[in-house]
């Protein structure tokens, strides 16, 4: 496992420089470059675009496949959380109370019943 | 490093800090059953703890281990995870205006720091690039303190789910703190009808498109996100579904 773990280690190091690499891609070149008008509109739908493909199937699905029943603890967290944020309109702190509601109703229905 | 510590006193650095620190027990609860993912795909101790201290990318690095684990040449591994990360790619073509007036190590290390929250916090806050060397600096401190805390919850969770792996069942679900933390942000950004049509769209095709591999489904569902998004702009409806009457 000794050469193969330095070998993992090396690897690794890679890893982080390939984080680097993604998230300043397009900041490695100095050359003047502007994005083009519609690029620079577009993106503004990017942040929610990215944070809804990212938790959509984590929420919907289970095994690759659409979940078929409602009997599942995630949906009423989500459910839970979104409430709670719009309770409390978007107020201080509603981020982590839809946190801690999701979780409130989540884990008693997950470890509880198993759903 | 005098400018470092410089840019920690500036207010936006405690700004930043502030409206992470708000989701940073999401971010924990996921770092840590990611830490214990880690162990239990079978990387060695040593070697998690190495990732969990340098990677700083959930999703590539639980892509990376089992290619890892199997021997899998190295660009392979690479490859893998840079195209995990293409997201990221796609949030540094927005970020450049804001960072190109820095060095670029600077540059390269607010990149590293960027990661999915902290983009989407700082592009709330800072919705146009600076347009003066103040207000630039602020930017950047807003980025550092909000990444900075970011990096911190996220590794050293990650540390203790390391060590923690064979305590701590993956059945009870606390990853899901991290789902809801990601939720209380889309809720947060759904400003407009607008964006409800963008966030809804991009929901929509990352599920339909799962079955795609290296998490393309994140791509393909921020390219129909913002393609369905700029084509609604163009509507007569545009107006009213960007909120303009409210606002």
């Amino acid at each position: 496992m000794g050469a193969s773990s330095a070998e993992h280690i090396i690897t690794i190091a890679a890893l982080a420089a390939v984080t680097v690499l993604a998230r300043g891609f397009f900041f490695l070149s100095s050359k003047k470059w502007e994005l083009p008008h519609w690029a620079e509109r577009g993106l503004q739908y990017a942040p929610i675009a990215a944070l809804a493909a990212v938790i959509a199937p984590e929420i919907v699905m289970s095994q690759g496949l659409l979940i078929a029943h409602l009997q599942d603890a995630r949906l009423f967290g989500v459910a839970a959380g979104v409430l709670y944020f719009f309770a409390r309109r978007g107020g201080g702190h509603s981020v982590l109370g839809t946190i801690v509601a999701g979780m409130v109703v989540y884990l008693p229905l997950h470890i509880g019943l198993g759903w | 490093m005098a400018g470092l510590r410089a840019l920690i006193r500036h207010p936006e650095f405690r700004l930043g800090f502030q409206e992470m620190a708000q989701v940073a027990p999401g971010i924990a609860a996921w770092g840590l059953m990611t830490g214990v993912a880690m162990v239990k795909s079978g990387l060695g101790t040593a070697e998690a703890l190495v990732m969990a201290l340098t990677v700083f990318a959930g999703s590539a690095q639980l892509a990376a281990i089992p290619l890892m684990i199997a021997g899998a040449p190295v660009w392979v591994i690479l490859a893998t995870a840079f195209c995990v990360n293409l997201r990221f790619v796609v949030f540094s073509a927005h970020m450049r205006n804001y960072l190109m007036h820095l060095p670029l190590s600077r540059r390269l290390a607010c990149g590293y720091l960027t990661g999915d929250l902290t983009y989407v916090l700082f592009v709330k806050r800072h919705k146009e690039p600076a347009s003066d060397a103040s207000g630039r600096y602020a930017q950047v401190a807003y980025l550092l303190g909000n990444g900075a805390i970011n990096w911190f919850s996220w590794t050293a969770s990650s540390l203790i789910g390391v060590a923690a792996a064979n305590f701590i069942p993956a059945s009870w679900g606390l990853g899901f703190a991290g789902i809801l933390a990601l939720v209380g942000m889309v809720c947060s950004l759904a400003s407009t009808p607008m964006r409800w049509i963008a966030g809804g769209i991009a929901a929509a095709a990352g599920v339909a498109a799962f079955a795609l591999p290296l998490k393309l489904n994140i791509l393909v569902a921020i390219a129909a996100a913002v393609a369905l998004s700029l084509t609604l702009e163009q509507s007569p409806w545009a107006d009213s579904l960007a909120g303009k009457a409210s606002r």
